[in-house]
């Protein structure tokens, strides 16, 4: 059912060819042939999103075991039982740190990176392309490989000197970030380097005849210029560390003495782990879905403030 | 031209140095999983001893490699086929919705994974795709769908407005135009939104740690994962060594070969962004 050439009028304000009209019959309105392809779209976003998010928000007020099913409203003890729950707190607690340490960490990391690669030529090429190889695997075959290889059996990092790489809660967490920190850093490398490529060299020849040394040109250029894409990458890599799970269910399984669990985990945990709380686990993701959105709109609004 | 050569030379050191630190676990494992190592199925002299214990391990390697396949396969199609009709519609059609339409979409990524897999356990359920592969692809596919539709809405927007009308002029009808003309003026967009699809489908583990429970039909990386707690607690690291490999060369592989549209992929991205 071909529509005729004017009902693709461009939303971008392209006036329609005006010759066009009258030579075929109209068959189908321009909103209508949008929305035929937009359907599998919509169809998508409705049954996989839009049906689960209200799903969700009803389980989190009924009592919903994993085997039993629906049995019916209990609101608000769901989310006072998931507030409640002894790991909750340590949880709570436990992410934030991780993500704190995480962001800054990796941040730094990749921008030491990225100012290191920014030159094009073969040996930056070859230093890019090895920092971004570990981007390519899954986070789970990271937290695999990295399990291996902290393993007191098979691990060749004995010349570290460090006793047990998951043993103790300390170790446990630093050995994640380490893995986190190798999984992503060409990532975050990559995008800051996007950035960097986006200021123009006359900005530097400036600082450099103004006789602005290489530290005063990073810090009072090069780092105000970076701005947005060093906000993109905050924003993304607080709100992949908030929602942590592979690498710990993987590498620590929240141990020792669950002192590596995460919110995320423990919505795991409870839904089928133990508890088999479908409702509960329901009312803890709502939970973390407001904390997320919360920070992301205050994210938003410090560098919206900064930027003013 | 050799003196900036050894003025170079210790910041080639170091950053060399650097580049070893970031290959190197990928290097260590593809070798210990062919050296000897006790506690293994190699105990003595190098040889492909884990690979025989990955293929024996309950329905054997080569099923998990086709759940994987088939999954992945499945969810590269469908984020395809739908964020290039999405994409066109939202690029190139003026509709009542529309731009609801494309931030709702957007908002897949603001929802955790964990909040959306819970009940879709219950809803795959009633919809009678519980336990099946079919059911993990489209789920999959939806988590994909906010870069796809982004990525297709703006490789749509590029094509000059020249090349859409004289398509249409030509006679075309609007999806031929699509099939014959602007495609092919995508395929950038294609091979990102593809090699995303099928990275993210090839890796990722909680969806089908929630949503599989049939351990024939799990995905490689959910496979692996249960093979180390299997035999008495006792890990086997030289199996978990080799499954790593077979997980992560494909992905490997794909990267070098594509690395230019990885990398251009988040460069558009990043800018819009």
């Amino acid at each position: 059912m071909p529509p005729t050439p004017t009902l693709t009028a461009a939303p971008d304000g392209v006036a329609a060819s005006p010759a066009a009209p009258g030579r075929r019959p109209r068959r189908l309105s321009p909103a209508l042939t949008g929305w035929a392809y937009a359907t599998p779209t919509a169809l998508f976003v409705l049954i996989f999103f839009v049906a689960p998010i209200l799903l969700v928000a009803q389980m989190s007020v009924s009592d919903w075991g994993l085997f039993t099913g629906d049995r019916g409203l209990n609101a608000p003890e769901n989310f006072t039982k998931a507030v409640g729950d002894r790991l909750f707190w340590p949880a709570v607690w436990f992410t934030v740190k991780y993500t704190v340490v995480t962001t800054v960490i990796l941040l730094a990391l990749a921008l030491g990176l990225a100012l290191v690669v920014q030159e094009s030529n073969r040996w930056t090429g070859f230093l890019r392309t090895s920092f971004l190889i570990p981007s390519a695997l899954g986070l789970a075959s990271a937290s695999l490989l990295f399990y291996a290889l902290y393993s007191p059996q098979s691990s060749p990092l004995g010349f570290l000197g460090v006793e047990s790489f998951l043993g103790t809660p300390a170790t446990a967490l630093w050995s994640t970030v380490t893995l986190i920190v190798w999984r992503f850093a060409g990532f975050y490398m990559l995008l800051l380097l996007v950035g960097l490529q986006g200021i123009s060299g006359d900005v530097y020849e400036a600082a450099r005849l103004d006789g602005a040394s290489r530290w005063q040109t990073f810090r009072h250029v090069t780092l105000p210029l970076l701005r947005s894409s060093l906000a993109l990458c905050t924003i993304l890599c607080v709100t992949g560390s908030m929602l942590a799970f592979d690498q710990f269910y993987l590498l620590t399984k929240g141990g020792p003495d669950n002192s590596t669990i995460t919110i995320v985990q423990l919505i795991y945990n409870m839904a089928f782990f133990g508890q088999n709380n479908l409702g509960r686990a329901a009312a803890l993701s709502i939970l973390v879905l407001v904390a997320l959105l919360i920070v992301n709109v205050l994210q938003f609004r410090g560098l919206r403030d900064k930027e003013s | 031209m050799s003196r900036t050569l050894m003025l170079r030379t210790p910041q080639h050191v170091l950053t060399g140095g650097l580049a070893i630190v970031f290959l190197f676990p990928l290097a260590w494992a593809a070798v210990a999983s062919v050296s000897p190592q006790p506690g293994t199925a190699q105990i003595s002299g190098w040889g492909l001893g884990n690979y025989q214990t990955l293929a024996n391990y309950q329905a054997g390697v080569v099923q998990y490699l086709i759940n994987s396949t088939v999954v992945s396969g499945l969810t590269v199609a469908v984020t395809l086929v739908v964020s290039v009709l999405g994409g066109y519609a939202f690029a190139l059609f003026r509709f009542p919705g529309r731009n609801l339409l494309f931030l709702i979409t957007l908002a897949i990524l603001m929802v955790p994974y964990a909040t959306l897999l819970i009940p879709l356990y219950v809803l795959l359920n009633e919809l009678g795709l519980q336990d099946s592969l079919i059911g993990l692809s489209l789920v999959l596919a939806m988590f994909q769908l906010p870069f796809a539709t982004f990525m297709m809405r703006i490789s749509f927007e590029a094509i000059p407005a020249e090349l859409r009308e004289a398509a249409l002029i030509d006679g075309c009808g609007s999806l031929r135009a699509l099939r014959h003309v602007l495609l092919p003026a995508v395929k950038p967009g294609l091979i990102t939104v593809g090699l995303f699809a099928f990275l993210a489908a090839w890796n990722d583990f909680i969806t089908p740690l929630v949503l599989i429970s049939d351990s024939d039909k799990a995905p490689l990386p959910l496979a692996v994962a249960n093979m180390r707690q299997q035999v008495m607690g006792i890990v086997d690291y030289g199996a978990t060594e080799a499954g790593v490999v077979v997980l992560a060369l494909p992905c490997v592989l794909l990267f070098l070969a594509l690395q230019r549209h990885y990398v251009r992929g988040f460069m558009s991205g990043a800018l819009k962004g």
